[in-house]
């Protein structure tokens, strides 16, 4: 399967960088079961890195409960506009994927 | 004893095996315990050993009372607490309480929004952890409709 990039939205207001990201990902539990009785295995983010300029600003581990597609809002000091936001994610299969925004 | 592994070889590999992942590790250190423990205890004693609980009105967590929809709950947890470390979300009857971690660093103010699932309606804990305290706030949510299972 395909891995999406991080779709991020970012907007500063009195140096304050307000971050919106949507990560899309199935974000399985290993609980359900499909049409045929079979356990679907678990799959889900475990880990979000975010940074800015290159330096790590934000950390995140998550557990399966976690929504589908993901949606993470948080919030960076000193923002100023040219600054870029990374957000990396990492699940437990080995996959990853990101996006970057340059603020405005 | 050539061609037979002896042990001062096997240890070797052991440890630049050990200094080898420990290096990622280090960085990213997983609660792994912490999220596949089915005891809310065992998670507080893995992410907060001794440091003492503490009920806090200084915790913002904004959460639906009522859940229609369990797979997409919606939470923003924000705080003024100095020196926040990270911010843990667990919800008790969750078959693994433990939710979401987040760690801080004095760059990102203590204020994240995510969207978690739930089994059924539960207590809900917002958890900040500083240096030498654990805060928490809580909530009842109920959940019309489950999302962690089929």
């Amino acid at each position: 399967m395909a891995v999406k990039p991080v779709k991020i939205r970012g907007k500063i207001k009195d140096g304050v960088a307000k971050i919106k990201a949507l990560m899309p990902h199935p974000m399985e539990t290993g609980t359900r079961r499909d049409a045929k009785d079979q356990v679907i295995l678990a799959h889900f983010i475990e880990q979000v890195v975010c940074e800015l300029n290159g330096n790590i600003t934000l950390t995140a581990e998550w557990g399966p409960s976690v929504s589908k597609d993901p949606y993470f809002a948080f919030k960076v000091l000193d923002a100023k506009p040219g600054d870029t936001v990374k957000i990396t994610w990492t699940d437990n299969l080995g996959e990853s994927s990101s996006g970057e925004l340059t603020l405005k | 004893m050539s061609g037979q592994l002896s042990r001062r070889r096997l240890m070797q590999g052991v440890m630049s095996f050990l200094a080898l992942s420990a290096i990622p590790m280090q960085l990213f250190a997983r609660a792994k315990v912490a999220f596949e423990a089915t005891e809310k205890d065992i998670v507080y004693k893995e992410l907060f050993g001794d440091l003492p609980i503490v009920e806090s009105a200084d915790i913002k967590m904004k959460i639906p009372d009522i859940a229609e929809n369990g797979a997409v709950v919606p939470i923003t947890i924000s705080t003024d607490i100095e020196g926040v470390k990270s911010i843990f979300v667990i919800i008790d009857s969750n078959p693994n309480p433990l939710s979401a971690s987040f760690h801080m660093s004095p760059s990102s103010p203590a204020d994240i929004s995510v969207r978690i699932k739930m089994g059924k309606s539960s207590l809900v804990r917002a958890m900040v952890k500083t240096s030498d305290k654990v805060y928490m706030t809580s909530k009842e949510v109920k959940v019309t409709i489950g999302g962690c299972g089929g």
